[in-house]
């Protein structure tokens, strides 16, 4: 292919604040968020939909954004990690995932902290078994699920 | 992904236009979860991506006159959480709520995953027993395709190029029918199915009244095992008998190896899930 590639300017609402680039139609919304707004903390890991890593929300619903393309988010809210801590207050949630040791690389934690942020916004004290089945779609191959456990809960209990 | 142009039509007419217009170099787009995985391998390459985001119909759920109603851009989030759904046909509602992970579910679209038509979906063995059909609209007319005839081969279906899928009917679930959906799933729980099962039944005085048992993931495309459940139907709810009868499902399935088993295994399991769907929805144990 050596063509052009079409271009579409973009319009979206990230963590409430107003950006606009121009970018190719194929453009996924986690490229554009890494490469076009500089907002590297959501991470691609499996470019599938399936390991969660690069979770964040459209308009308050929490969705992958490696298989979403940038232009279908024209006028859109999304929120991501950089939106999550108040400042340097961190939120509830990234604290609880310091203090029980919810990660280890820290690859999937972006998304481990959004898909967390999600739930407890539609479900503010989840039982073990809803933590688990909604939690299932963020992978962590450090393997560290019962410290991730452990720190939605106490995320629940804090919040 | 290769070049292409993208459209956000504000209405189904208008979406169903450009696809018309574009004659075959245009592809529609709802939840885009699967197209997208598509798009990155060049499986599909559309010079004109249509998307149906801004699209404010095909969004309602209702049942009327018996019939539960879906529009195509329900998402499988909603179709799972919906109160008219659970009532209306509570399989159906179970069988959304196993689609992989609440982030996939929030964007897939009940029309999208019934265009895509992978044959290892949760909802098909569920559509097919409860004798739902799908309609279809294009720029100048529209039809209603029963389930049956819907489903064709791997990710085809009897949708023509220019179609758009509007809304899934489904016949209200008789209340009087037990009902289940095993989704065997030897990896991890948000996985496609090695082997689905959907049953709906019922018993009168010991005897099968009724059986309905769908199949999933084990074909090119889900399966209603017909034979087998007119051999039930008369017959006594024992375990021998649901046992003889289910041997036949290893006959008509027809899967392929894959790391979710090898298609041996899937035959086997086949036969094994479909006689402990009927033992659940007919109470035998």
């Amino acid at each position: 292919m050596t063509t052009t590639p079409i271009k579409q300017n973009v319009n979206v609402t990230v963590n409430g604040k107003p950006y606009s680039a121009e970018v190719p139609t194929y453009r996924t919304l986690v490229d554009f968020l890494r490469y076009d707004l500089g907002l590297t903390g959501t991470k691609e890991t499996c470019s599938v939909g399936v390991c969660g890593a690069c979770t964040v929300t459209l308009d308050g619903k929490m969705i992958s954004s490696c298989i979403t393309l940038a232009v279908r988010v024209d006028g859109a809210d999304i929120q991501t990690i950089e939106g999550v801590a108040n400042g340097d207050e961190l939120h509830p949630i990234q604290q609880a995932f310091i203090d029980n040791g919810g990660f280890q690389c820290g690859a999937c934690t972006p998304g481990q902290i959004m898909a967390t942020k999600a739930l407890l916004e539609e479900n503010p004290h989840p039982t073990e078994d809803e933590i688990k089945q909604w939690m299932m779609g963020n992978l962590c191959r450090c393997t560290g699920y019962y410290q991730i456990i452990d720190s939605i809960k106490a995320a629940a209990e804090k919040m | 992904m290769n070049d292409f142009a993208f459209h956000a039509p504000t209405s189904l007419k208008e979406a169903a236009d450009l696809l018309a217009q574009y004659d075959g170099e245009g592809k529609i787009m709802s939840g885009g979860t699967a197209l997208i995985l598509l798009l990155k391998q060049s499986l599909v390459q559309p010079d004109h991506l249509i998307s149906l985001h801004r699209v404010p119909e095909a969004r309602g759920i209702e049942v009327k006159d018996g019939v539960l109603h879906i529009g195509g851009l329900v998402t499988q989030r909603e179709a799972e959480q919906s109160a008219v759904v659970r009532e209306a046909t509570p399989l159906l509602a179970n069988a959304y709520s196993r689609v992989a992970t609440v982030r996939i579910r929030n964007a897939a679209t009940v029309g999208g995953g019934l265009a895509q038509a992978d044959p290892a979906q949760d909802p098909p063995a569920s559509l097919l027993v409860l004798n739902a059909s799908v309609k279809v609209m294009s720029s100048s007319s529209e039809r209603v395709i029963p389930i049956e005839d819907w489903f064709v081969d791997y990710y085809e279906t009897s949708i023509a190029e220019d179609e758009i899928v509007t809304e899934l009917l489904v016949p209200v679930q008789p209340k009087d029918l037990g009902w289940t959906y095993i989704k065997y799933l030897p990896r991890t729980e948000d996985d496609y199915a090695t082997v689905a099962v959907a049953a709906l039944g019922k018993t009168k005085n010991g005897k099968i009244t009724e059986a309905r048992v769908g199949l999933g993931a084990v074909a090119a495309t889900a399966l209603r095992a017909s034979d087998l459940e007119a051999a039930l139907v008369g017959a006594d709810a024992k375990l021998d008998v649901l046992k003889d009868a289910s041997q036949g499902i290893a006959d008509i399935v027809d899967p392929t190896s894959d790391p979710r088993g090898s298609a041996d295994y899937k035959r086997d399991m086949a036969v094994v899930f479909a006689r402990r769907a009927l033992e659940q929805v007919l109470g035998v144990v």
